[in-house]
């Protein structure tokens, strides 16, 4: 429980809000992440953007990314604070970090298979027991 | 009588299209997951255009079956369909 997850905040802000409010808004979350222990390895703000269905009467929405580390305590305040902040429309919090230590796993898995047999898999088989067939007449 | 005509072509090889009329013989290419292909690991939800051509005009999820999309990179592109679908960059539904 104690260890390190990695989160993807994602959150859409009105489009009325001006860039340098929603600037505001972003360093707010962020404040109230790293105030509860939390880091934030990334930011990035997505601009404004169509919406693909209207939220609140609202076509248009300036979204946000952060990626943040933490034990999941301050993603809970972050979205207690996002649900009654009504210049953010919708906000959606996902945990990466398992999805992406599979990825590596299966990248590894990959290099390490294309470092054993090279080449066509089924072509390099024959051979191999070909020649342990050899050496067991031998022995 | 249309399938004796097309006997006479048998022999050369032919591409069978989805918008081909369906006839005795309706030879499929075996498609092979594109995912697969790229050594994809991870489908993000933000990658709104890729995503984009596995959502038909309706909106709904294209099925493998049409796609060729292996099963496990199906459930990473349906998993990620819907969290694109939950912050609106791709609609439930579309009319």
């Amino acid at each position: 429980m104690a260890d390190k997850r990695t989160y993807e905040v994602v959150f859409i802000v009105d489009p009325d809000v001006a860039d340098d409010e929603v600037m505001k808004l972003s360093e707010g979350v962020q404040k109230i992440i790293t105030g509860q222990g939390g880091s934030i390895t990334k930011t990035e703000m997505m601009g404004k953007r169509q919406l693909a269905y209207e939220i609140n009467h609202k076509k248009n929405g300036t979204y946000v990314l952060l990626e943040v580390e933490g034990s999941g305590a301050e993603i809970a305040e972050v979205e207690r604070r996002m649900r009654v902040n009504d210049q953010i429309l919708r906000y959606m919090t996902i945990r990466v970090d398992e999805d992406r230590r599979r990825a590596d796993k299966l990248r590894d898995r990959r290099a390490r298979k294309a470092a054993k047999q090279p080449g066509n898999a089924r072509a390099k088989k024959v051979p191999v027991d070909f020649r342990s067939d050899e050496e067991e007449l031998a022995s | 009588m249309s399938s004796n005509y097309e006997d006479r072509d048998l022999g050369f090889e032919r591409e069978y299209d989805r918008t081909m009329p369906r006839g005795p013989r309706r030879m499929m290419r075996r498609k092979i997951c594109r995912f697969c292909m790229d050594k994809v690991d991870l489908i993000d939800f933000k990658d709104v255009k890729l995503l984009q051509s596995y959502v038909p005009e309706r909106g709904k999820i294209l099925p493998r079956r049409i796609s060729g999309v292996c099963a496990a990179h199906q459930r990473m592109l349906a998993e990620a369909i819907k969290r694109a679908r939950n912050i609106a960059l791709l609609p439930y539904a579309a009319d």
